[in-house]
Parts: C-alpha cells; structure tokens; sequence
C-alpha cells in the first residue's frame, strides 16, 4: 500500500531523537563519576571496565547522531531551524566524546591524582555531570516547546533552565580554579610530565560544562524567531 | 432513445465505482488527521465517517453536484443531441475511475475533483466545442483549487494561534482548556450547520429564511457544545500522565473537541466529495429519463446522492480502514490540538465551497491546513516534498483526465451511434 498524501506529509520529527541522542550522551557522562572513583581507588581493573563502558555509550550516542542527521532532508520544514538544530546535536554529542576522551587518556596512561585533590576532583567532575544533566533537562522541553509553537510561558521556562545551567557552569568554573590552585602548590614535587596531563585532564573535565552550557546557548537560538 | 436502459445501467455502475473509490482512498485522507492524533481509534473513525459522508452527501451534496452535472458544459447547446452529454458524462466517470486507480497504485496526491472536471472540460472541448464549456465557471473552479487550500491554511493558522494564546501557553493550560474548548466544539457545530442551512436544505424542500438559518446553527452548536461539555467534565486528571509531556491531560481536553471536528470533516467531504461520482449520473439520468430532453430545471433525485451516499460508505468499509490504518501508523506527531485546528479549518472551508457550489480537492485543503498549523510552529516536521508532488499531479491530472476522457467519448459514440 503506498503511502496516502495526508501521511506522507509528516516527516519525522526530530524532537524525540534529539532528546533520545541527549538522554544516551548523558548516560554516558554519568558514567565518569564511577570511573572516577575506581582511578582514585587505584582500582584499576574496576576503571578499565568503566572505561569501556564509556566507549560503548559514546558510541551508541554517536549511533543516533547519525541516524538523525539521515533524517534530517533539506526538504523537511520544521519549526526551528535546521542548522541550529543540527548544531545542538553535534554540542551534545561532543560531550560524549570528551568524557570518552578522559576516561580513554587516564586509563592509557594509568594516570594517578595527588591524593590531597581527590575530594575536589571528585566534586567537579560531579558539577559537570550537573551540568549536561541540566541540558538534559532544557532538551526534554522541545516537545512541550513544539506544542505551544514556541511562545508565552514554556519559552520562559526554558530561559530560566537555561540560566540555571549557565550558573551551574560557573560553579564550575569556580572549581577548576579551586583545583588549579591546589594542583600548582604540589606541581613542583611531582614529575612535570605527569603534571602536564593533570593540567589537561582538568582542562578536558571543565570543557565537559562548558559544552552542556553551549547546548544551552544553540537551544536558545532555537527559541528565536 | 436507444439504449436508454444500458446507458443507465452503465451510469449507475461507474458512478458506484467512482463513489466506491472515494470512499476507499479519499475518505480516509480525510478522517486521517483525526486518527493520527489518536483522538479516535480506527473503529469509531469508520463509523463516524459512514454517519457524516453519508450525512454531508445527502443534506449538503445538492450544490456541488448541480455544478458537476450542468455548471461545467452549456447544455443548451446540446439540445438536439443529449446522446452525446450521455457519452460525454460516461466518458467523464470512465476516465476519472481509472485515473484515480493508476494514480493511487503509483502513490501519486491527485484528486478525484480534479480528475473529473478535467474529465468533463475535455469531452466537451473536443467532442463538442470550444463554446460548449463554460470557460468562466472553470476558471473560478480552478482558481477555487488555490484559493482553497490557502484559505484553509490560513484559518488554521488563525485557530492554532488562538490555541497557544488563550491554552496552551498560559498558566493552567488544563483549566483553560476546560474553558475553552466549549466554544471551538461550538464553532464547529455553528459553521457545519450554518452552511447547510444556507445553501444544502433546499432540494430536500426546507426552505428557510436567513434569520431562521442563523438561529437554527446556534441551536446546534449549543446542543453540541453541551454534549462536548459533558464529557470534557467526565474526564479525569491523571497527574503521572503530565510528568513525560506536560501537555498530556490538556490533549485530552482536546481529544474531545478532535472528535467533533471529525465528524465535521466527513460532513465536509460528503457534501463535497460526492458529488464528483453522482453529478455526471445525475445528468445521465435526468437525461434518459425525460426521454432524451435536456432538462435544466430537472431537481436531482433523491436515489442518486443516496447511491453516492452508499458508494462512499461501500468503499470505506471494504478498503478504507486499511488506509486509514497507514494513515495512523504515520501521523503520530499530531496532538489532539493541532489536529483539530487543522481538521476543523479544512472542513470549514470545505464547507464552504460546497455551499457555493465549488468543487474542491478535501486531501489538498488538508494538506494546506496542516501546513498552516506547522507555519504556527506547531508541528515538529512536514515534508515539503508533497506539496511539490501536489502541483505536479495538477499540471498531469487535468491533461490526462481530459484526453482519457476524449477517447472513451469517441469510443462510446461509436459503439452507441451518434
């Protein structure tokens, strides 16, 4: 039976794998706190295991990126627009692929944290948990955003999720900072080589929150008219 | 005349088919935005559609079909050989049947109005005469195939933004839908009634006045609105239901309204669509039996709307719940909401035009509905690639339902004499 005018007139909606893709990447990135306590337990065959774990959602995510890039013609006329919509898609996914690249780079190179910032490690890598956590949250708005055509009350809920996320990033900010701080005090006692990877394992875990809150921005651009 | 009770068979039989036709493909065109929002299960769908199709045929279906059968050919001319509209309009059935199955086997949007006014502007063109065609009435049909679904997408736009206003986007969506959605259910009832007042009733020989029209179609609205009423009060809040989608209990609200709106829109496309199978019937028989006299004062009898009435009910039963069923399975991303603000604009306009006579495609009107709700920003995605394959079949559909048509004109002549 071929497809009568009226049905073929319904694209697939990108509402709902959008949120699936956000809600994977976030399986994903909550997977680091785990992961992060094994290194720090120097349970390192615990970590190996969650490092694979992270690998294989960062590929399921990466999975569903592409199928909803695929469905996505040009021909398709949707309430917002498609480069922003495909810009929020490729934000999301690249936090998948930043928690792969932590979880890859410390088990790689069996990396060990100063024992003194372990609670702060912990801490922050829980705030940029939070923080795609929040993205999540503004995501899984779009189809209540799609239903009142993207106007009046549900608008301002989304800006006001929006700007918790932005809070929620410069907490940790706030953080980096913090462990930067403690992590300069030791650097000279430690092997450079080693220090020089801890630097950039903060920098990687605070680029984590800096992402979710660029998810945030496009989904903003997403509201405008 | 010779043959007379041949040709009359042969009228009824492909007049059936056509309606058969309508009722397999057309009508489930039309109920599919009430499916695919989910408001109403397949089962009530095809009883609400064989209610109002029949409904709509049979009250609202005497204008259109007054333009199928004579608005098109000046009949006048004809006088000395009405064997030849009898060929034609044969031809014309033929031709628009036939059409209509090739071009749903291929997966092509065509419409049956289309093919069949193109069907009887080319037998008369080329069988008779340039002259024979009333060139005006066809222009303003074919500027009706436009206008139509503009229109119908413009007050869909209009109803859905209303919608967002005083619903969807305020604080308690659930308690303004209670509010609210009342009057749309009453508005429905309102314009299906007053059009059918105004322009259906005459030939089952109500006449009324203008007053009486106006005070009939707020009688029926309210008798509507309070039935709608009753049930919006009977539902019941399911606080869970709003953690996924905070919209699910409002949608209830308007899975209500949604089956009003259906009912409206088969009404709509009975009073239209029928007309398309029973109007060259109607001419058909008119003719043969007064003996071979074209009679333009001739009223249309009763029995053909009914044959059109269970033509349509036929080919819904038989086929149309099976299309209804893809149709169901593909619009999952309507809501009650929109699907109402799109089905109820397409009916109106449908309406309308079958009040001034207007014979207009239902599946293209919905089609522009349903992009003026997306043009609101209401729905996730429409595939723009249908209404590129819409203008297509109009430039395929009109030439070769015409030259079709010429053929079985020439063949029916030659087998039946001139």
């Amino acid at each position: 039976m071929a497809r009568t005018t009226i049905s073929s007139l319904f694209g697939n909606s990108p509402v709902k794998p959008l949120q699936t893709h956000m809600a994977s990447v976030q399986d994903c990135i909550s997977e680091l706190v785990p992961f992060f306590e094994a290194v720090l337990d120097h349970d390192w065959k615990a970590a190996k295991a969650q490092q694979k774990k992270i690998a294989r959602l960062e590929n399921a995510a990466d999975k569903l990126k592409r199928n909803l890039r695929m469905q996505l013609p040009r021909s398709l006329f949707m309430p917002v627009s498609r480069r922003d919509l495909l810009e929020v898609l490729t934000m999301q996914d690249k936090i998948a692929n930043k928690a792969k690249d932590i979880a890859g780079l410390i088990t790689g190179r069996k990396m060990e944290f100063p024992e003194t910032v372990n609670e702060q490690l912990i801490a922050f890598v829980a705030r940029a948990v939070d923080a795609s956590a929040q993205a999540q949250t503004a995501i899984n708005e779009l189809d209540e955003l799609v239903e009142t055509g993207f106007g009046g009350r549900e608008v301002k809920l989304v800006q006001s999720m929006i700007k918790e996320l932005d809070a929620i990033e410069s907490d940790n900010d706030k953080l980096e900072r913090k462990i930067r701080a403690s992590l300069f005090k030791l650097e000279n006692d430690l092997p450079p080589v080693q220090v020089m990877f801890l630097y950039r394992v903060i920098d990687w875990i605070g680029e984590l929150a800096d992402l979710s809150q660029r998810v945030g921005s496009r989904l903003e651009l997403l509201l405008a008219r | 005349m010779e043959y007379a009770i041949i040709l009359l068979i042969m009228a009824c039989v492909f007049g059936l088919f056509m309606a058969w036709g309508i009722g397999a493909n057309d009508v489930a065109n039309a109920m599919g935005t009430s499916v695919g929002s989910g408001a109403i299960t397949i089962k009530q769908a095809v009883i609400i559609a064989a209610i109002f199709e029949f409904a709509g045929a049979f009250l609202a279906g005497g204008q259109v079909t007054k333009t199928i059968r004579k608005g098109i050919i000046d009949a006048d001319l004809l006088s000395g050989t009405p064997e030849l509209l009898v060929y034609g309009m044969l031809a014309a059935l033929l031709a628009a049947g036939i059409w209509l199955l090739v071009a749903s086997r291929l997966g092509w949007p065509v419409s049956t109005t289309h093919t069949i006014v193109g069907a009887i502007v080319g037998f008369a063109a080329v069988g008779i005469g340039m002259s024979a065609v009333h060139w005006g009435k066809v222009g303003s049909i074919v500027m009706s195939w436009v206008v139509s679904p503009l229109l119908a997408g413009t007050i869909s736009y209009w109803l859905f933004r209303s919608v967002q206003g005083l619903i969807l986007s305020t604080k308690t969506p659930f308690e303004n839908a209670k509010k609210y959605v009342p009057f749309y259910i009453f508005l429905t009832g309102f314009v299906i009634a007053l059009v059918t007042m105004f322009k259906g009733l005459k030939h089952i020989g109500l006449e009324t006045t203008i007053l009486q029209n106006y005070g009939m179609a707020f009688i029926v609205g309210l008798i509507v609105m309070f039935v709608g009423k009753y049930y919006i009060s009977k539902l019941t809040i399911d606080p869970e239901a709003d953690r996924d989608f905070h919209f699910a209990n409002v949608e209830k609200v308007f899975a209500v309204l949604m089956v009003f709106t259906a009912c409206a829109m088969a009404f709509a496309h009975g009073s239209n669509d029928v007309a398309n199978a029973i109007g060259p019937v109607a001419a058909v028989v008119s003719i043969v039996q007064s003996g071979g006299e074209i009679t333009q004062k001739s009223a249309l009898p009763i029995w053909i709307l009914l044959l059109g009435g269970v033509g349509i009910v036929a080919g819904l039963l038989m086929y149309g719940r099976r299309v209804m069923e893809t149709i169901g399975k593909n619009i999952t991303e309507l809501t009650p909401s929109r699907g109402f603000a799109a089905t109820l604009a397409a009916a109106t306009t449908v309406v309308l035009a079958s009040g001034t006579g207007l014979p207009i495609s239902t599946t293209h009107t919905l089609v522009g509905a349903v992009l003026g709700v997306g043009m609101a920003r209401g729905i996730g995605a429409v595939n723009l690639n249908v209404v590129r394959t819409i203008f297509l079949s109009w430039i395929i559909t009109l030439p070769a339902g015409a030259i079709m048509a010429i053929l079985f004109f020439f063949m029916f002549k030659g087998i039946f004499g001139a």
